[in-house]
């Protein structure tokens, strides 16, 4: 008899994502070069934004060498806050290693895109990546970086560091990848539009590898309100969760426990709680065990008492930002913006922003326009899976004096601390009830105003075509009736014409 | 040989007085501030009747209102008055103009018509607001047909006021246009009119000598009868006091051509100078199919429709009519005036027509 052997091995995070680099949306030459770009400008506009500093993002994207069209060398600069000298090799060249784990709406979520970006670059041209970042005077810090990805660990290839005499802060990222850019670029600069439509405070300018120079030009200079962090709610928590704030708390009882972990819970509250969960107000949290712990949690979802999350930890854009992102990219001749009160799904809080957009730029389509962003970025991918297109689908259009094929364009803006993705490739919002309310009612909302508009334009233009009636033919009956009548002076219509104004407006 | 007394002149006057009234109410009701307003008789069906007295359709008392205070009614307002604008220069200079060139003559004053559908029913509005016909100031449809006979006329239009001309100076007859409709009668030898559906049967009967043999004016009708011929038929009727015979195809649509002559039609019910009341159908039955064995078809579907039809219309409803209706049902056939050449040419001038007039006088 031969023995089975097997051999078990266990891998780095950075070499899973190696094997799997299509869930990180890197799957090929086109995509990755997308999304390569669109890690990186997200990663600049979460350093700007959210410290109070309007973004000025300069892309650069160029071919590595004249004979080979398919490797480029891309380069994102940012003002921004920059990264402390000692954290950049970890920040770049490990994987799940991220500022951004914390309970605030922020673009980035899970520590993967820019290392993914650096990684993906690594493995088609062999190359190190550069980084350079200040965090403002004195220095600026240069490194030269490999990933080690058996490892998951940052290799430091080189560290320069140079005097910072202008108070310049911010990053630069020089990455060299495989691509290909003529077959991504419609995509691209899509994503590019979009970007500014929900970053109208930024200034982007993206320069292609054929020297073409876009830019997207700040029209505003308000930043959205800043997002404050906060704890979970108990209705988003789960049991691995709550271990680790029992590892870390100093609470003796599981009163203070409720009080000081989670959100939105006052003393009145924990108590009825634990009442409910059947667990003593004083008993120690270190010493449940695992099964009260799982009951605990249970409990915490049952129980319907908390209030609602609320929704400090979100940074919606803001009616006035979103319209002013709107006009400044589509130039419509009409734009309604909402936004609807905070909710929750889960204990996560969310906000819905919706705009409409009709005519100027705006493309007349056999089909409806859609732009789908979620927490300031936009979605530019597998349109037809997300619960937006769905709902613009499910609506009688009609109803509001609008069908597919009118030049007008809804606008979709999901914020949360938690985005209900459908899946890992953060391009599709799945269908949460309570999401697609809010999505629904805001689509109602603006389709109303723009019906509006349109019933008072056509009502304007109803009007002066009216009054060129009276002004075409009033004077024909005077003249043919003076003339019938053998009268030389023709009758004075004047009067008639105003009283033909009044007419209207009685 | 009778004397006749004048009429056209008169008339043309009337027709201008009464376009001139018009013009002058609109002109003081602008003077006065107001918004014009024309009130004329509807002409919509639930307001035609059919008026056993004067044996044809007549309007009832329903009024509408056009005002130019009404955003709809503006273009059709200014369509009207410059219509009668227009005729008035018509019939003051003694012009003539056909329905197209109305409709074209428009532009040139800046009103549009968008077809020559809109202008005809405007030009209908006009007789009706007048009450008399569009040929009463100087409007004709395009189409015409012929008249021969021993009738003396004298034109009353520019260049040929005072000429006279005997209508049986030309063998293909003289076509009822604008100059003959408004000339005058002078004098006739004919003691009635015979007025026929078809050309080739008009010819024949000018060839075989109808009109002498017969003392007869001849009216060749080119299937329904235009309203200038109509007119002009009453004329002969009612100014020379001759009788009408009609002879047409024997079929539904033969029998409503005479009737459309006798009592008009629902689409000019707002015109009462248009019928001529006593003319007579005078064949071909659908008797004379059986009694003169003669050639025919079947009918068909669309032709018994058509007769369900007439059975039912008040017009229809003297014991003559009936009965042919009902031959016509019996027998289910109809033939054709040609029919009698069966029987060789001549046969219905030899034989027919004078058995019909005898039988019809009697
Ligand atoms: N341009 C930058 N300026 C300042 N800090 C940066 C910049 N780019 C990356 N970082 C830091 O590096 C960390 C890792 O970035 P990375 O893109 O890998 O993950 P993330 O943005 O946190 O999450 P996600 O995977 O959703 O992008 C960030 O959390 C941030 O702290
Ligand atoms: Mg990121």
């Amino acid at each position: 008899m031969k023995a089975i052997s097997q051999t078990f091995q266990e891998i780095s995070p950075a070499d899973f994502f190696y094997r799997n680099r299509e869930i990180a949306g890197f799957a090929n030459p086109v995509r990755a070069i997308f999304s390569a770009i669109r890690e990186l400008v997200e990663n600049s506009l979460d350093a700007t934004e959210p410290m109070g500093i309007l973004p000025d993002i300069y892309i650069r994207l160029s071919n590595m060498s004249d004979e080979d069209e398919n490797f480029y060398v891309l380069r994102v600069k940012d003002n921004g806050s920059g990264i402390p000298a000692d954290y950049v090799p970890l920040a770049f060249c490990q994987f799940l290693f991220s500022s951004k784990y914390k309970l605030k709406q922020s673009r980035g979520t899970f520590g993967l895109g820019g290392t993914m970006t650096i990684l993906y670059g690594q493995i088609t041209t062999n190359k190190p990546v550069k980084v350079i970042s200040s965090t403002g005077p004195p220095k600026i810090y240069e490194y030269t970086l490999m990933i080690d990805i058996q490892r998951n660990r940052p290799i430091v290839l080189d560290r320069r560091i140079y005097d910072n005499n202008d108070k310049w802060h911010g990053t630069i990222v020089e990455v060299n990848l495989e691509g290909d850019y003529p077959k991504a670029m419609p995509k691209i600069l899509e994503y590019l539009k979009q970007t500014a439509i929900v970053n109208p405070y930024a200034n982007i300018t993206f320069v292609d590898p054929r020297g073409r120079l876009y830019k997207f030009e700040r029209t505003v200079a308000k930043l959205p309100r800043q997002p404050r962090e906060t704890l979970p709610h108990p209705h988003g928590i789960d049991v691995e969760t709550v271990y680790r704030i029992i590892r870390i708390t100093r609470c003796k009882t599981l009163l203070d426990f409720m009080q000081e972990h989670f959100h939105r819970v006052g003393k009145r509250t924990a108590q009825r709680f634990l009442e409910f969960a059947g667990f003593p107000e004083d008993a120690d949290p270190k010493k449940l065990k695992p099964e009260e712990v799982v009951r605990l949690v249970q409990a915490m979802k049952n129980f319907n008492e908390f209030l609602p999350p609320d929704a400090d930890c979100l940074s919606p854009l803001g009616e006035d930002i979103l319209k002013a992102g709107i006009l400044k990219e589509l130039e419509p001749e009409f734009v309604a913006v909402t936004q609807r009160s905070p909710s929750a799904y889960s204990g996560h809080p969310f906000i819905v922003e919706v705009g409409i957009a009709y005519g100027g730029k705006i493309p007349v389509g056999e089909d409806l326009i859609l732009y789908r962003f979620a927490n300031k970025i936009p979605l530019v991918y597998d349109e037809s899976g997300d619960v937006s297109w769905r709902i613009i689908k499910s609506i009688n259009w009609r109803n509001y004096g609008l069908m597919p094929g009118m030049p007008f364009a809804v606008l979709v803006h999901i914020c949360s601390t938690k985005i209900p993705w459908k899946t890992v490739g953060k391009e599709m919002i799945a269908d949460r009830p309570e999401v697609s309310r809010e999505i629904l009612n805001g689509i109602r909302d603006v389709a109303r105003q723009l019906g509006a508009y349109l019933s008072k334009k056509e009502k304007a233009k109803y009007e002066k075509t009216r009054l060129s009636i009276f002004a075409k033919y009033l004077p024909k009956i005077a003249e043919f009736s003076a003339k019938l009548a053998g009268k030389e002076k023709i009758p004075d219509i004047g009067e008639l014409l105003r009283r033909a104004r009044k007419i209207e407006e009685d | 040989m009778k004397k006749i007394s004048f009429s056209t002149r008169e008339k043309r006057r009337e027709v201008l007085a009464r376009l001139e009234r018009f013009g002058l109410d609109l002109y003081e009701q602008l003077e006065k501030g107001i918004f014009p307003n024309i009130t004329m008789p509807s002409r919509s069906i639930d307001n035609i009747y059919y008026s056993p007295e004067l044996r044809q359709y007549v309007l009832g008392d329903k009024k509408i209102k056009r005002s130019a205070s009404n955003i709809r009614h503006l273009r059709p307002f200014a369509q009207l008055v410059w219509m009668a604008f227009f005729t008035h220069e018509l019939t003051q200079n003694q012009k003539t103009s056909t329905l197209r060139d109305v409709f074209y003559s428009a532009q040139a004053y800046d009103i549009s018509f968008k077809d020559q559908d809109e202008s005809d029913d405007i030009i209908t509005d006009l007789e009706t607001i007048l009450g008399c016909t569009r040929e009463d100031f100087n409007v004709f449809p395009e189409e015409s047909s012929a008249v021969f006979g021993d009738l003396t006329i004298e034109y009353t239009i520019p260049n040929y006021e005072g000429k006279r001309l005997n209508l049986t100076s030309h063998p293909d007859g003289v076509m009822i246009g604008p100059a003959l409709t408004s000339a005058e009668f002078i004098e006739t030898s004919a003691d009635k009119v015979i007025a026929i559906e078809k050309g080739g049967l008009f010819t024949r009967f000018i060839e075989e000598r109808v009109h002498e043999r017969f003392n007869a004016i001849l009216v060749f009708l080119r299937g329904q009868a235009p309203r200038s011929t109509r007119y002009f038929i009453r004329r002969l009727n009612q100014e020379l006091g001759l009788p009408v015979y009609i002879f047409t195809d024997a079929d539904p649509w033969g029998m409503h051509i005479a009737m459309v002559i006798i009592s008009g039609s629902a689409n000019a019910a707002h015109i009462r100078e248009l019928t001529t009341p006593d003319a007579k159908w005078a064949g071909v039955w659908a008797s004379d199919i059986i009694n003169y064995k003669l050639p025919s078809d079947k009918l068909e579907d669309i032709d018994v429709k058509r007769l369900h039809e007439l059975m039912r219309d008040p017009r229809y409803k003297d014991e003559l009519w009936q009965r042919e209706i009902n031959v016509f049902m019996r027998i289910q056939r109809k033939c054709e005036l040609e029919a009698f050449s069966r029987y060789g040419l001549t046969h219905i001038v030899d034989k027919y027509l004078p058995q019909r007039l005898k039988d019809l006088e009697d």
